[in-house]
Formats: C-alpha cells, structure tokens, sequence
C-alpha cells in the first residue's frame, strides 16, 4: 500500500493534469523498469526465435540452393565436354567421308583411265588396220591404173600403128610401151 | 523544441478536456502536443494508473507485434523451404544474406558466429522502426531507455568478450603502438573516452533520431488544423514520412554495422 502513492505521484510528474507528456516522456524514469523489462522479454524471444528456427532453415535453404547450383553447374560442363566430344567424332566423320571420297573418285578416275586406255589402243589398231586397208586398196588401184594405162597404150599404139599403114607387132609395141613406161 | 511543445502544452493543456495528441482548441488556437506519443500507458484500466515493471502497457503491445513480424516475415514465409523462393522467403533470404555478410565483411570469419546475436539486434530495430511508422503506433526504439539497454548490451558483451579472448592484451586497444612513444599517453586517454563515449552515441543516434522525425510529423499534423496553411503541412507530413521510411532502415544499418565495427574491435583488437 506504501508503494502505490509514491508511483502515482511519480506518474504525475510525466503528464500533467489532462494526459499530456511532460517534456521528454524519454526521460520518465518511472517507465524505464517497465520498458526494459519488456524489452529483454522480447530480446530473448526474437533470439530464440531467429537462432532456433529461422536461421537454421534460411542457412539449409540457401545450402541446398547452393549445392543444386553447382550440381547443375557440374551437369553442365558434362554436357558441354559431350558436345565437344560429340563435335570431334563430327568431324573425324566428315574428315573420314571426305578421304573415302578422294578415293573413290581416284579409283572410278583410275578405272575410266584404264577405259579409255583400251578404247584408244583398240581405236588406234583399228585406225591401223584401216589405213593398212585403205593403203593396199590405194595400191591395188594405182597397180590397175599402171596397168591400164599400159593397155590403153598399147591399144592406141596398135590402132596408130593400124591407122599409119603398119602392122602392128604386138611384142616390139609391148616392149616399146613398157620402156617408155619405165622412164 | 521539445521546450516549445512543453509551453504550448503547459498554456494551452491545462483546461483542455480531452488529451488528444493534437487538436484545436474551444478558442481555435494551435495546440502542439508532438511528445505524446511518446507516452507510456498501461494497455488495460484507466489512463492515469501507475506503470509498474510488469505492467502490460503499449510498449508490450508494439514490442509484441514486432515479435509477431519478425516471425511472419522470417519464420512463416520460410515455411515452405522452396529452393526457388516465393517473394515473401526472398525478403527473409535477403534479410539474412544481408546481415550475414556485414558481419562476415566487418568482424571477418571467427565473428561469424555472434551473427545470431547481430541478426537479432537489426531484425528488432529495422521492424519495430517501421511499426512505429504506422499511423497512432507506438515506436519503442524512440525510447532512450530501450536503446541505452541495447547499446550498453553491445558495449558489456563487447567489452567482456575481449578481455575473455585476449585478457589484457585487450588493452591495447588503447596504446596505439603504431603512433611515436610520445604521443601514446595522449592518444590512450582519448581512445579511452571515445570507447566509453560509444553506447552513449550508439543509444542516443538511434532514439535521437526516431524521436525527431516523430515529433515533427506531429508538429506539422498539428499545424494542418489550420486550413490556410493545410496543404503545405500535409505536403511536408508526406514528405517527412518518405524521409522517416529512409531513416527507419538507416538507422537498424548504423546500430546493426556499427556493433559489428565494436565487434572487431573485442575480436582482433590490435590496430
């Protein structure tokens, strides 16, 4: 009971009659128990709080996000080795494909080679044979050409032997016809 | 200024019948009341009942909803442990990265485990600062006696954890042994008062500042019963508000980095 009148005389000197603060309501020092009171109450409970759920959950969270991050970091240089692994067969394929290329065009290029070999060989003997053909027939004919020319001057030399009044000994016309044919 | 509210409050107060923060009287003069929203009120019974130590009042209530926030927005929205966060578990990651990495930056790898502690302190003065914001809150971080027990918290367990860790190497926190011979006394006395000034700055920062911004909104609310000038002063309430929305979360930074700073000091206290 002694208390009460000394704390209410000790309010009375932090507002006044109507409620109103009497200078700094800060530096009341009636309050200053009841604030700081209060105040470790609810220190103590925001500490438990953070420290017992919050932090311990926040620091997992951020773990685990963490640990997929460089999972998935991991997986992706795993695929980007596949892919460059992926790019080299690639190209050992396409290096391969052009070689097989080059030789198959070396050997169909070999082969039209040998071909042609042949078809210009058997041309060329063919072209020979022709040409030994067309250079007896040209020498059957100058042969026969000699030939009837030698008759045709035998003939015309018998019938101007005939038309001259002579008679015509065919063996001296002969050997005349053939001497002068000779030079 | 609080003299000038005190005047006007002691001319003008008395004969008023109801103790409305601020409004005009029977005569249409202004009446300032800025500082009573500071006021300690016991949440149940009659206004003038005393306040004893235990007594639940409107600090219980604010400190209260604080403790509510805090787990909402670090506890709740964190529920659902979603590697890929919803917007409220970003905030708290955010929070939490925040924090973490002052006190990693600052006090180095081996402060690393008083960032509970550190997490503690910002995450009370960041939210209970923006409550206050709210229209008729009550801010319990404009109250001297409630960062005093802060800052004096900060200071004891700094102090103590130096001596417990170095012993009295911890002293040299004061011999400046990089300064000539004789200037070290010279230099130790003045280290000396700046370390003892520290809770003193660190309390008074804090509340200082919450308490000013406060007060002023409440002066120009007070200001707006006149309709002349009624725009200017609701155009300054809006402005001084974005400006109190800035200080809120400056200041929960400055206590929280500057504990850090302290923190350093008990942890590598060699210059």
């Amino acid at each position: 009971m002694a208390t009460e009148p000394i704390d209410l005389e000790v309010a009375g000197t932090c507002t006044d009659a109507a409620g109103s603060a009497i200078g700094m309501p800060q530096l009341c020092d009636a309050w200053f128990g009841n604030q700081i009171f209060w105040l470790l109450v609810t220190l103590v409970v925001i500490y438990f709080i953070l420290s017992r759920i919050a932090l311990p959950r926040i620091a997992a969270i951020l773990a685990e996000r963490q640990g997929t991050i460089t999972n998935n970091i991991a997986a992706a240089e795993d695929l980007k080795a596949k892919a460059l692994e992926a790019e080299a067969a690639y190209d050992q394929a396409l290096a391969d494909a052009r070689a097989e290329a080059g030789r198959i065009i070396d050997a169909a290029k070999a082969e039209m080679k040998a071909d042609l070999d042949v078809a210009i060989k058997k041309a060329d003997a063919e072209i020979a044979e022709r040409t030994a053909e067309g250079e007896k027939a040209i020498a059957e004919i100058r042969e026969g050409a000699l030939a009837a020319v030698k008759d045709v001057a035998k003939d015309t030399a018998k019938e101007l032997i005939v038309a001259l009044g002579g008679t015509a000994d065919a063996r001296t016309v002969t050997a005349a016809v053939n001497a002068r044919m000779k030079g | 200024m609080a003299d000038e509210a005190h005047s006007a409050a002691a001319t003008t107060g008395a004969d008023m019948a109801h103790g409305a923060d601020a409004a005009h009287g029977a005569d249409g003069g202004l009446v300032f009341h800025p500082m009573d929203q500071f006021l300690v009120k016991p949440l149940f019974g009659h206004a003038g009942d005393p306040v004893f130590w235990y007594t639940p009042t409107n600090v219980t209530l604010w400190l209260g909803l604080a403790v509510l926030a805090i787990f909402a927005i670090m506890v709740l929205t964190t529920s659902r442990r979603a590697v890929i966060p919803s917007r409220g578990q970003s905030v708290a990651e955010l929070a939490y990265g925040f924090i973490y990495k002052m006190v990693e930056d600052v006090t180095g790898k081996d402060g690393v485990k008083y960032f509970p502690y550190i997490m503690t302190l910002f995450m009370f003065i960041v939210v209970a600062n923006f409550l206050g914001l709210l229209p008729t809150a009550f801010t319990p971080t404009s109250h001297i006696a409630v960062t005093a027990l802060l800052a004096m918290a900060v200071f004891l367990a700094v102090t103590i954890l130096g001596f417990v860790l170095h012993g009295f190497k911890f002293l040299g926190l004061f011999w400046v042994s990089a300064a000539p011979l004789p200037l070290r006394p010279i230099l130790a006395v003045i280290e000396i008062i700046s370390y003892f000034v520290r809770p003193v700055s660190h309390s008074i920062r804090l509340a200082g500042n919450m308490m000013a911004g406060h007060a002023v909104i409440k002066v120009f609310a007070a200001f707006a019963a006149v309709t002349a000038i009624a725009p200017i002063s609701i155009a300054a309430i809006a402005a001084i508000y974005g400006l109190e929305v800035l200080v809120s979360f400056i200041q929960a930074y400055v206590f929280t980095i500057l504990t850090c700073v302290y923190l350093k000091d008990a942890l590598h206290p060699a210059h």
